[in-house]
């Protein structure tokens, strides 16, 4: 009998063998959305606790990897909605100032596109995380969010406009001369320049 | 949106995100362990009522059903 088929009929020691197996793929997934490596692990041990109390519906020919994905995809999303109507998002008044000195100007902006983010829902905060962020192919989002890759393409697409729009109120927008200063040395002008 | 656009877009977010260590610190299982052993709590009344008042409202507005389903 499979490992999928003994984790199917509940047996404890195939859910171990299976935890132990993608607990690692799994948490670094999640980590890849939510930044926060504490808060992975959490939602790690929820979602394989969610694989738990489902595995009587689990059919043992069917894609447990794929199904573990959605599960975690889920769990995270779920907890960027949850941050995303906690936090107020501060914005500070004098936000479209210019900041003086090259490393401050690339730190005050890159906390700008943080806070930006954050302000889009959760679903467009996942995309943007796992297809820009982390250039993940537009396929392995699709699986794990159990959707078209054209609604993630739409998504992406809404993201960046939605980005763009929420820079621009923050004054980040205008700023065309301003550049990025990679510490590798590479210059990138923010966006909207 | 032009892909030159999204180039720079995807540029900044980069920064802006720096990689996040990927590696599992440690083995979870004792800590899932300890999860499959705490009493499950069942669903509070708030919830019903939640619940049942989402309803009742999709009933009176059915329109809050388009709004509902764009933030989901």
């Amino acid at each position: 009998m499979s490992l999928l088929e003994r984790f199917a009929r509940g047996e404890a020691d195939a859910f171990e063998d299976l935890f132990r197996q993608y607990q690692g793929r799994v948490f670094a997934w999640i980590v890849r959305i939510v930044r926060d490596r504490g808060v992975a692990e959490d939602l790690t041990i929820e979602t394989f606790w969610r694989i738990y109390r489902a595995r009587h519906r689990f059919r043992p020919d069917g894609n447990f990897s794929a199904w573990a994905y959605r599960i975690a995809t889920n769990r995270a999303i779920n907890h960027l909605r949850r941050r995303h109507s906690r936090s107020e998002v501060p914005l500070p008044d004098d936000l479209a100032q210019p900041v003086s000195g090259d490393v401050n100007v690339q730190q005050e902006l890159g906390r700008q596109i943080q806070l930006a983010v954050r302000t889009l829902p959760a679903k467009l905060q996942m995309i943007v995380m796992l297809a820009l962020v982390e250039e993940r192919p537009y396929q392995e989002v699709a699986e794990a969010l159990g959707i078209a890759v054209g609604t993630v393409k739409s998504r992406v697409f809404r993201a960046v406009r939605r980005l763009r729009k929420r820079l621009q109120q923050m004054g980040v927008e205008n700023a065309g001369t301003r550049r990025y200063e990679d510490p590798r040395g590479v210059k990138t002008r923010v966006p909207g320049s | 949106m032009q892909e030159h656009d999204d180039t720079k877009i995807r540029e900044a977010l980069k920064l802006a995100f720096p990689a996040v260590d990927q590696e599992l610190p440690r083995d979870l299982w004792p800590l899932m362990l300890r999860r499959m052993n705490q009493p499950h709590p069942g669903v509070p009344w708030y919830d019903w009522v939640l619940a049942g008042a989402v309803i009742v409202a999709f009933v009176f507005f059915p329109k809050l059903a388009l709004l509902l389903a764009y933030h989901l």
